[in-house]
């Protein structure tokens, strides 16, 4: 007897394109491989429409046919490794950047990073901001020692290309795509205010550097030496605050000695 | 703690102010467990509110209790956090498979029934009852094509699931429609050998049709209204069976809220007896 295992294999080869298993029947067995194209179509048009909810704006810079054609060369080389469709799709932007015939697009890659970002914040978890008082209160003690703890969706891109920009003139209703003499790297914050609006903001270098070594659990003294030169301290905080990204305030633990 | 005795929707997050603005008279919503599993946002806020005012049904779609490898542990863990976090009246899963050596397929896979994979399939629904602490109900499968060396009947052995293991039965009446056709088979027939008493839930799905030399080829594509032989069939089931949970499914090209609920108002009136529902 055949094993399970062994079916199973069979199968994945007959849905990458091998002929229908060995053991597929059907009355008619001349209509086995148009039945099996069925379970084929099935599998490429659902991870193919999965890869789509990630990143639509990926999908409209290409066109559709062309997103097909780049999802379906995605799907056999990093299929799903989980059930989770949200979870899968993470190494689509390097994907895209490794692909050559995609190489003239060199913003490609970030919009792609973009939407991913969007995606995890999307669902990242969800944490209150700190309140005013408690905030302002603990700066005040704290002194040079203040940590923050940033909510859990908070994530910084420092692109090369004017992504954030290519990517907002995606969006209904968006700008107009930047123009030749726009062209200049970008550096966003993408994070979610609230349950449901994920934000997507060009900033300053600086800031994004002060809010990635927020991140790494660095003081607000020294993110701010982390985050050099043109750098607008209460601009930045101002940021992280109206978009309750703030969600805890505490004080460096001093080694004194 | 089950569902209750009427009909219920797959719950779509388009049609979420729509259900918050006017509290729909439905026995329960249906979601699929894989699109609850991240850590928090829009989701999770859409859900509870959602469970606050209904019944839930949670039906998994990745768990691949049919497939030769081991239950994912990190999945099983998912599941429960959910089911734990939500307390739905029912957990569903598929007589299917969807990985294969750690790859996930996300398509619900036919396998052949033989002793081998009876006793495979029993040990996974085992396991999956003890890790979640509830008893599921186990999906009868939609296929297009049938294995050689399939030597029991899929009536027969969803009948030894449920004995062995202890679980009901979702009797999805489209995908005993689509495969009855398919095989070129009497659905009353199936339906006269299923063990109606071991159903927890039913499913009312629409499908898509094509054409083959030996005649229709139908496809499961919950993209539609539910089709009239189905609603015969349904309104059979349940003259046998009595009131049951009742899901409309719809999951691609979702309609407006109105078109779902018009399907669900029908299989209301089915329910509660009413043969004209049956003339639309």
């Amino acid at each position: 007897m055949r094993s399970h295992r062994d079916f199973a294999r069979g199968f994945r080869e007959s849905l990458a394109g091998g002929p229908a298993p060995q053991n597929a029947t059907a009355q008619d067995p001349a209509e086995i491989e148009r039945r099996f194209d069925v379970y084929r179509n099935n599998v490429a048009h659902g991870l193919t429409q999965a890869l789509a909810r990630h990143f639509p704006a990926i999908e409209r810079l290409l066109g559709a046919e062309c997103f097909r054609g780049i999802a379906r060369a995605y799907i056999a080389e990093h299929p799903p490794r989980t059930p989770v469709l949200t979870e899968w799709g993470g190494a689509f932007p390097a994907y895209l950047a490794d692909e050559p015939s995609l190489q003239s697009l060199s913003y490609l890659p970030d919009v792609a990073r973009i939407e991913w970002a969007r995606s995890r914040a999307y669902h990242a978890a969800d944490a209150e901001p700190v309140a005013p008082e408690l905030l302002q209160e603990t700066a005040t003690r704290a002194g040079t020692h203040l940590c923050l703890d940033l909510h859990p969706s908070v994530q910084i891109l420092q692109l090369l290309t004017p992504a954030g920009s290519i990517w907002a003139s995606q969006q209904p209703g968006g700008p107009a795509p930047p123009r030749a003499k726009e062209w200049r790297p970008e550096t966003l914050l993408i994070a979610r205010r609230g349950i449901s609006h994920v934000i997507t903001s060009v900033v300053r270098s600086s800031t994004g550097r002060f809010i990635s070594a927020l991140s790494a659990g660095e003081t607000v003294a020294r993110a701010q030496d982390r985050a050099g030169a043109d750098f607008d301290l209460n601009a930045a905080l101002l940021l992280l605050v109206e978009n309750a990204l703030i969600v805890g305030a505490g004080i460096e633990r001093g080694d004194e000695s | 703690m089950t569902l209750p005795r009427k009909a219920g929707l797959g719950f779509k997050p388009e049609h979420f102010p729509a259900i918050s603005e006017t509290k729909p008279d439905l026995g329960f919503f249906e979601i699929h467990a894989e699109n609850y599993m991240g850590a928090g946002g829009m989701p999770h806020a859409m859900l509870e509110r959602l469970r606050a005012d209904y019944a839930l049904s949670v039906h998994g779609v990745g768990l691949s209790i049919g497939g030769p490898d081991p239950l994912d542990r990190d999945h099983l863990a998912r599941l429960k956090l959910l089911c734990d976090r939500y307390d739905p009246e029912s957990f569903s899963e598929h007589l299917a498979w969807a990985s294969h050596g750690g790859v996930w397929m996300h398509d619900l896979l036919p396998l052949p029934y033989t002793v081998e994979t009876l006793s495979l399939i029993c040990d996974h629904v085992d396991e999956v009852q003890e890790h979640l602490g509830r008893r599921m109900l186990l999906e009868n499968p939609a296929t297009y094509v049938l294995f050689d060396d399939s030597d029991i009947p899929e009536t027969e052995f969803l009948t030894e699931i449920s004995q062995r293991t202890g679980c009901g039965l979702l009797l999805d009446l489209n995908n005993v429609f689509v495969s009855c056709v398919n095989h070129r088979q009497d659905p009353r027939a199936y339906l006269e050998a299923f063990p109606l008493n071991r159903v927890g839930e039913i499913h009312l799905a629409g499908h898509e049709e094509e054409e083959l030399p030996s005649g229709p080829l139908l496809i499961d594509s919950h993209g539609r209204e539910v089709a009239e032989p189905v609603w015969a069939l349904y309104a059979e089931t349940v003259s046998k069976t009595g009131q049951l949970p009742s899901l409309i499914e719809w999951d691609n090209d979702v309609p407006d809220f109105a078109t779902l609920m018009a399907e669900a108002e029908r299989a209301s009136m089915i329910l509660s007896g009413d043969h004209d529902a049956l003339a639309s």
